[in-house]
């Protein structure tokens, strides 16, 4: 919880990670390259006095993300969103065994959500069935540019997903959120595109898609979709702590998402461990748009509640206190009800 | 000119598909070296998990653009610290082409990617333009900007940027012609131009964030590397016209 002036914030971080890429975890220079990136991401996008050592990166264990979310953090609940990467790392980035039993004994605080890869065919759905058993799983992690033997990525409408997806109906496996990466069979196509996500909320209407970074680098293509699919969720993880280095493109980025997308749909993450909780629920809590930058209205302080925590509450059945909880808005004028036309007029625009 | 600035020059037509921007701006280029006829470039990108390709297609179009040149005779591009480094290298050294270079994971070839990023860069030149006459006259409805022409824009750089980008989709630059008009040049009736126009600047916001946050991760990434673009103080894109500073 986090309390400022009169106003009480109900936080829910809903993209964190309990990550391993130690040299002994690395399995190849991939697993080397991929945390540095991390490390360049954080360095890059992180006030200084925030800024942890490389070997600090490497790995925080449950005991410090405990501290870093709970005590230090202001967050009330926060869900583990694991990144695989098995050919990357030999037990993996995630650490599972950790992160789902430091969840089971803090099952007030943290969910743990599990990942699934469709390349993994009938074994992988056994596998994801007895994984939904094991960690009572509300939510899936999928990054779609896993590599996997020869593959390096798959797309979310691949008949083998859709297969996953239906086993995800039937085990109430209601969240799926969806990372976009680099690659993708063929590479002839753009790898961040977020078509295959419009495709599947489409067939899947009783799913919830939260597209992690929301689209980022394909803003506009995720706002798009988002006003056609109403089951379509922005996550803020990497794009919240632009709100300190660049605070316009923060500014216009939460313009677009709110005209676009609505209050009702984004969720506030730390992405943690890329960035800690404490310093990017400060800022936002503090955070306006810029007066020169007219085009957007100003943010509330209820869109503010929204976003940081009732948003992901509401979806993950997370209890907030009664005096707390605010009513949904009304759909944005360019929502998914009255879009249609708009829809038919703009699409030319873009095309592809 | 001398043939490090002919060859510089060269690399300068080189485009970042995504961000729009030529890869000299962008601090692309780590090294590049002349001996004769012999030119050696190294590249160098954001970080080692950049869309694999785009690093295809910039630095294939980097070698294509030095071999066109008349006095080049040998011509290596190398892409440094890249998760598929050897692979594009390898390909690049035998001129094996894009399905040659990425054996089963390339169908066919880049084109259509290619075109997705010219229309999104037309796009968003095209909404820089429009916005520009809508700040310098606020009380300009916004949907009357359906029917500005060609001639209707200042001379200007941002005006010669959606002029460029039409060239490169084969859409009129006859002057009377109309700017607002999707890849295919068909215009938008006046109802449709305010959410047309919305959609196009999130296009615009996408790119130049995209460039912005390139820029900052190569900084970080070889902070002793800078090129003399990296520094330019006069680089702002995300202001150049939604924040006047």
């Amino acid at each position: 919880m986090y309390a400022k002036d009169g106003e009480k914030y109900f936080i829910v971080d809903a993209h964190i990670a309990l990550w391993d890429a130690r040299p002994e975890n690395q399995r190849n220079i991939h697993g080397k390259q991929f945390i540095d990136c991390f490390y360049d991401y954080h360095r890059n996008l992180s006030p200084e006095s925030e800024l942890w050592s490389y070997e600090e990166y490497l790995y925080q264990g449950g005991e410090r993300l405990m501290k870093d979310l709970f005590t230090d953090g202001y967050v009330d609940h926060a869900i583990f969103q694991p990144a695989h990467l098995g050919e990357f790392y030999y037990r993996g980035f995630g650490q599972t065994d950790e992160a789902s039993a430091l969840a089971a004994a803090h099952p007030d605080k943290l969910t743990y959500n599990h990942h699934f890869d469709p390349r993994n065919g009938e074994s992988g759905l056994d596998q994801l069935r007895a994984d939904a058993e094991r960690f009572n799983l509300k939510g899936v992690k999928l990054y779609t540019a896993e590599w996997h033997g020869e593959s390096r990525g798959y797309k979310l409408d691949d008949p083998w997903a859709h297969r996953y997806l239906e086993a995800c109906q039937e085990l109430g496996i209601r969240n799926i959120h969806v990372h976009k990466g680099p690659t993708i069979r063929p590479l002839d196509r753009d790898a961040f595109d977020v078509a295959d996500i419009d495709h599947v909320a489409s067939d899947y209407t009783d799913l919830n898609f939260v597209v992690e970074h929301c689209g980022l680098p394909r803003l506009e293509d995720f706002c798009w979709i988002a006003t056609q699919e109403p089951n379509v969720h922005a996550g803020l993880a990497v794009a919240m702590p632009f709100i300190h280095t660049r605070p316009k493109y923060f500014a216009q980025i939460m313009g677009e998402l709110l005209y676009w997308v609505g209050e009702d749909r984004i969720q506030f993450s730390s992405d943690y461990a890329l960035w800690t909780p404490r310093w990017l629920v400060e800022a936002f809590v503090d955070f306006q748009i810029p007066d020169d930058l007219g085009e957007y209205p100003a943010i509330t302080t209820e869109q503010k509640k929204k976003i940081l925590g009732l948003n992901a509450a509401k979806m993950y059945d997370i209890a907030v206190p009664a005096e707390l909880q605010l009513r949904a808005a009304d759909e944005t004028a360019v929502g998914p009800r009255g879009a249609d036309k708009a829809a038919e007029a703009a699409d030319q625009l873009v095309g592809a | 000119m001398t043939r490090y600035d002919d060859a510089y020059a060269a690399l300068g037509t080189v485009i970042d598909p995504e961000l729009d921007e030529p890869i000299t701006d962008l601090g692309f280029v780590r090294s590049l070296v002349i001996s004769g006829g012999d030119v050696e470039v190294h590249l160098r990108l954001p970080t080692s998990f950049c869309a694999p390709n785009f690093a295809y297609l910039m630095a294939s179009d980097a070698k294509d653009a030095l071999t066109k040149l008349d006095w080049t005779e040998r011509v290596v591009v190398e892409l440094d610290d890249h998760h598929d480094s050897d692979i594009i290298n390898a390909g690049l050294a035998t001129d094996a082409g894009y399905r040659g270079t990425f054996g089963q994971e390339a169908d066919s070839d880049l084109d259509d990617l290619r075109l997705t990023f010219q229309r999104k860069a037309h796009t968003a030149a095209m909404e820089r333009c429009l916005t520009q006459l809508l700040r310098s006259d606020p009380n300009r409805p916004e949907a009357s900007l359906g029917q500005v022409r060609l001639h209707d824009l200042p001379d200007n750089p941002i005006t010669n940027a959606l002029l460029r980008r039409r060239a490169v989709l084969g859409l009129s630059l006859v002057p009377q012609s109309v700017v607002m008009v999707d890849h295919h040049g068909r215009g938008y009736v006046p109802d449709d131009v305010p959410v047309g126009l919305r959609r196009a600047r999130s296009t615009r916001i996408s790119i130049d964030g995209n460039a912005h946050f390139c820029r900052g991760l190569l900084s970080t990434r070889y902070p002793a590397e800078s090129s003399a673009a990296l520094r330019d103080p006069t680089f702002v894109p995300l202001a150049t016209l939604t924040i006047p500073d």
